[in-house]
């Protein structure tokens, strides 16, 4: 898979499918004698089938005699038969150039990708993400194509031109010298205007990509935006730089357009000569007429390959041009080497031994340096704390101890190995690193903490027959495509890096690393919330079932019946909206959203059937003139709206209006989008929580009737949009927590929910349920970058997947900073136990926390200024006193 | 427990007896209720106050710590406002409140009272109202301990 960069497209092309582009090649060549043949018959049919001027009959072919009109049949298959052959042969050509094409699209978008991976980090400072991604999905796109016709169109369609024109300089030199007189005049100019509308090109992607940088920075800068009200001056930025590209575009569009112009004009001239020299020579009897048609036949088709070779010369710039600029942006210096990221050394041995820095330095790239010759010299097994203030070197120092960087002069040893030599495989698998904000990729938190120990595939897949010839028939395209041949199906997880024999150790081993990092409960509680997936609700639910019964007894002490009001079909939940009350179950997808049942067709039904239409109407007209009186002299868009009214500061004055016609026509004025306004509020009330003695228990009875009804009368369609509450079954649509409590908390019971909490956990431990729940948790999606974690839950989490790994050496870049004081204390004391006998690196981010380490290395302006145990260094005057002091 | 009879009980308190009972109700209806069972404090004497507290029904008692122990110094009961100090200055809670039978309350957040003021400065009018009266009588009383 190692390639060196091809400095040409072409060099590209022919390195990887010079097989193909022959193959190409000698189909396009096969071609041409029955295109040929294609021209030549019209006029066999003409003038000796049907003028029976250059032949007299009965004549013989292949010995057999036939008559003028069986001539003309067979001549006309024999057209027809050329007609196939010839768009057999475009239509897999086409195809063949199509895959050929895609395959090498697909291998240049691989191997651009496999450079990221291996770009230096200060490479990712320069370059904005979207520009790369810009280059990878669209600039290349394009090249894919050409890559197809790199060889064969040429050849096609000049061989194509070479038999057309040939034919008509066999009909008639002159009269087809005459149409061809302008080609050299339009193969000279043409290309030089195209010239000038890709410059315009190359300066509309150079635009186009500032573009999206500038809506990836919007995106990333959107809170300064917001703070500093610079959405004016963003706009006008935005339109500035849209007129530029306006600009240009416009300019590709005349230019454009006066190409073709001109080439519509010169085409133009065939036919010209055609009609006047040929229609001479006809009129003189040099010429037959049925010659003279099929070169018309003929010059027509003359002008799509002419335009095509035309168009094939501009896209061959671009795509060189194109090639060039892409690939310059690829090939960053200090590359690391492809060998040393993805090669499998033999044995992968401990890194242990003294770790000993000589004469370290890095210098950034505007040559400021970072580090100067700093050494030093610890033990691999201790824990050593690295304490510095600001620009003092230390996050540097850690970045080259993790590999993550090459210094610029000296080097860094552990035992009698070369940092700096050692593969990824290494490196990458005993050392563990985490920075001041672990990134978290997107996906659930189980993937996340295995990303560690994920390296190569180890054992694979099963595969029933039908899955094994699609993975087959995916390999070999991977392989064409020199794409990656590792099959992501495949268990990757390395289970002795872990430590783990099992599948089941390997879940109590997460739950340890977890622990450590004291993400346990918050798993636990993630994992209360999610919904069982179907797959572990077999075996599960049940025993959540039992864990809900043991809910319920429990409910009968009555200080705890206070807490929870339980569903029961025939009682109206006085902490459940009356939407909730109605539904009575989990809506499964959008049709019976809570909040919008009052559109909902079905839902109205059920209301007219059981009369409740009218009574909702006028609760939501009480509802309605309520929220008015309690929110009417707030301003628009007061908190208050938001956090506490049923009705948007907006939609305030519209209510204000349909109540007064209310009250001055009735109800009946109403209109119908208006009536669907004051329906959905009552859906939303809770008796327990809004305290409006709105919905009274007269219609809490009519609504418990409704309920009924609803379910009874459930269309066959709408059954899988609602999982009813039942006592007995499991609610599948539902989260563990609601399964369990089957029921709703009580409103404003004081620790009501600590306490419920703590039934719940209970309960969950005594029937084995927690690690089944952690479980679940585990399955968590965290979300775009971890979006769906609070940011020291992504710290913790990436502590946790350092630790799985079980590293020689932990290196923690100020890792723990984001926490607050008494979680760092704990969560130092839990990893230094656990690294015990191994060592860790800690950069840290208040000197004092240094206390208790066995080493500490104090750096300052890129030095090492001191090193060894608290009691030798906390001294009057030392560099670590001075530190501690200054805190 | 509806709405109107949470917005009598605060009209009965005397910081908001003159104030609108439209805007009581708006303070009722933001306002959460809370229900304590007996025996679970609302607050303890020393903790950072953030709320104030209108009984809507049942007791509580009010303890200070003494070197001797706890020593219940009074009672109180329904339509009694308790903690109230808390959310016009920041000072720890002087007493612990303990709820004697089960107890219902309407919450007043600091947050939510000064969103309030600061929207209704009528509000502000009747409170500042109603602390000089306190202030006026509290001062006649230490004038009255010191003439005695």
């Amino acid at each position: 898979m190692s390639f060196a960069v091809e400095t040409s497209i072409y060099k590209y092309v022919l390195k990887y499918s010079a097989r193909q582009q022959v193959i190409l090649t000698l189909m396009a060549v096969a071609s041409f004698p029955f295109l040929y043949a294609f021209y030549e018959l019209p006029k066999m049919i003409v003038n000796g089938a049907i003028e029976a001027k250059t032949v007299s009959f009965p004549t013989t072919l292949a010995g057999i005699e036939v008559d003028q009109i069986n001539y003309l049949w067979i001549l006309c298959a024999a057209f027809l038969l050329l007609v196939v052959i010839n768009q057999a042969f475009k239509y897999i050509i086409n195809l063949y150039s199509g895959i050929t094409g895609e395959r090498m699209l697909r291998r240049l978008r691989f191997d651009l990708y496999s450079r990221i991976l291996r770009f230096p980090l200060p490479k990712f400072r320069r370059t904005s993400s979207s520009e790369m991604v810009t280059m990878i999905n669209s600039e290349v796109e394009p090249l894919g194509g050409f890559i197809g016709d790199a060889f064969k169109l040429p050849v096609f369609q000049g061989g194509y031109l070479i038999v057309i024109l040939s034919f008509l300089f066999v009909q008639n030199w002159f009269m087809a010298l005459a149409a061809v007189a302008l080609y050299p005049l339009q193969g000279y100019l043409i290309p030089k205007l195209q010239r000038r509308v890709r410059v315009f090109s190359k300066e509309r992607v150079r635009l186009v990509r500032q573009l999206s940088d500038r809506i990836g920075e919007t995106a990333n800068g959107i809170e300064e935006i917001h703070t500093n009200n610079s959405a004016r001056r963003e706009l006008a930025d935005f339109s500035g730089r849209l007129g530029a590209v306006y600009d240009v575009r416009l300019q590709i569009y005349i230019w454009k357009f006066i190409i073709k112009f001109l080439n519509n004009s010169i085409n133009q001239l065939g036919p010209f000569c055609f009609y006047a020299i040929g229609g001479w020579l006809v009129i003189n009897g040099d010429l037959e007429i049925g010659t003279l048609m099929a070169a018309i036949a003929a010059h027509k088709d003359l002008a799509a390959p002419w335009k095509e070779l035309l168009n094939f010369y501009q896209r061959q710039a671009d795509a060189k041009i194109k090639y060039e600029q892409v690939m310059e942006q690829f090939q960053p210096a200090g590359m690391i080497e492809q060998s040393r990221q993805l090669d499998e050394p033999e044995k992968i041995e401990p890194l242990t031994g003294e770790v000993s820095a000589t004469g370290l330095s890095l210098i950034d790239e505007t040559g400021v340096p970072l580090l100067e010759s700093a050494t030093f010299s610890v033990s691999s097994d201790q824990h050593v704390a690295l304490v510095g203030g600001g620009g003092s070197g230390k996050s540097d120092t850690l970045h080259l101890l993790a590999n993550l960087m090459e210094p610029t002069g000296g080097s860094i040893q552990i035992g009698d190995q070369k940092l700096a030599a050692l593969p990824e495989a290494v490196t990458g698998r005993r050392l563990a690193y985490v920075g001041p904000s672990a990134y978290l990729f997107s996906n659930t938190i189980r993937d996340n903490l295995l990303y560690g120990v994920k390296h190569l595939p180890l054992k694979e897949s099963t595969y029933s027959d039908v899955e094994r010839r699609a993975q087959d028939k995916q390999l070999s395209e991977a392989i064409a495509s020199g794409n990656s041949t590792d099959d992501l199906n495949a268990d990757w997880v390395d289970y002795e890096a872990v430590g783990v024999g099992d599948d089941d150790a390997l879940l109590q081993r997460l739950f340890a690393v977890l622990g450590q990092v004291g993400l346990k409960e918050d798993v636990y509680t993630i994992g209360l919330r999610s919904v069982l997936d179907p797959e572990s609700q077999k075996g599960l639910a049940n025993k959540f079932l039992e864990a809900r019964d043991q809910f319920r007894e429990r409910l009968d002490d009555p200080e705890i019946s206070a807490l929870v009001e339980g569903f029961d079909s025939k009682l109206y939940n006085q902490n459940a909206t009356l939407g909730e009350n109605l539904l009575f179950g989990t809506p499964v997808g959008d049709i019976f959203n809570m909040d919008n049942l009052a559109e909902n067709e079905y839902v109205n039904s059920i209301l007219d059937r059981e009369g409740l239409t009218e009574t909702l109407l006028e609760a939501g007209q009480q509802i309605a003139s309520t929220m008015i009186e309690l929110f009417a002299d707030l301003p628009p868009g007061h908190p208050f709206f938001e956090q506490f009214s049923f009705i948007s500061s907006d939609e305030l004055p519209e209510f204000q209006s349909i109540l007064n016609r209310i009250s001055r026509d009735g109800l009946g004025s109403v209109l119908a989008e208006e009536r669907t306004m004051l329906l959905s509020l009552p859906f939303k009330i809770s008796p327990s929580r809004h305290r409006l003695g709105v919905i009274d228990d007269e219609i809490q009875d009519r609504v418990l009737k409704a309920r009924h009804a609803f379910a009874e009368n459930l269309p066959e369609q709408l059954q899988g949009a609602i999982e009813f509450y039942d006592r007995s079954t499991f609610n599948s649509a539902g989260t563990i927590q609601d399964n369990i409590l089957f029921g709703k908390l009580s409103y404003g019971q004081a620790g009501g929910a600590e306490r419920v909490g703590e039934i719940i956990s209970q309960i969950v431990i005594d029937l084995g349920l927690r690690d089944p729940i952690m479980a679940v948790g585990l399955d968590f999606h965290v979300g775009i970058g971890g979006g769906r974690l609070s940011a020291v839950q992504r710290q913790k989490l990436g502590l946790a997947r350092a630790l799985l790994k079980r590293p020689d050496i932990l290196i923690l870049n100020e890792a723990t900073s984001s926490l607050d004081g008494a979680s760092q204390t704990a969560l130092l004391a839990s990893l230094r136990d656990e690294m015990q006998g191994r060592g860790i690196v800690w950069a840290l981010n208040r000197a004092a926390m240094a206390e208790g380490f066995d080493q500490i290395l104090v750096m300052k302006a890129g030095r090492v200024a001191e090193l060894g145990t608290w009691n030798d260094l906390n001294k009057e005057g030392s560099a670590l006193s001075e530190l501690l002091q200054s805190e | 427990m509806s709405l109107n009879e949470e917005v009598e009980a605060l009209r009965s308190v005397p910081l908001f007896a003159k104030i609108e009972p439209s805007k009581l109700k708006l303070l009722a209806f933001t306002s959460d209720r809370l229900t304590f069972a007996a025996g679970s404090e609302l607050f303890q004497e020393g903790d950072p106050g953030d709320a104030a507290y209108i009984i809507l029904d049942g007791k509580a008692e009010v303890l200070i710590n003494t070197p001797n122990g706890e020593l219940a110094v009074a009672k109180v009961g329904k339509n009694d406002f308790v903690g109230e100090i808390a959310i016009l200055i920041d000072v720890p809670r002087t007493a612990t409140i303990r709820a004697e039978t089960e107890l219902t309350t309407l919450v007043l957040s600091k947050d939510l009272f000064f969103r309030m003021v600061a929207e209704f400065p009528e509000m502000a009018v009747e409170i500042m109202r109603e602390l000089a009266h306190r202030l006026e009588s509290t001062t006649g009383q230490l004038r009255e301990a010191n003439n005695g």
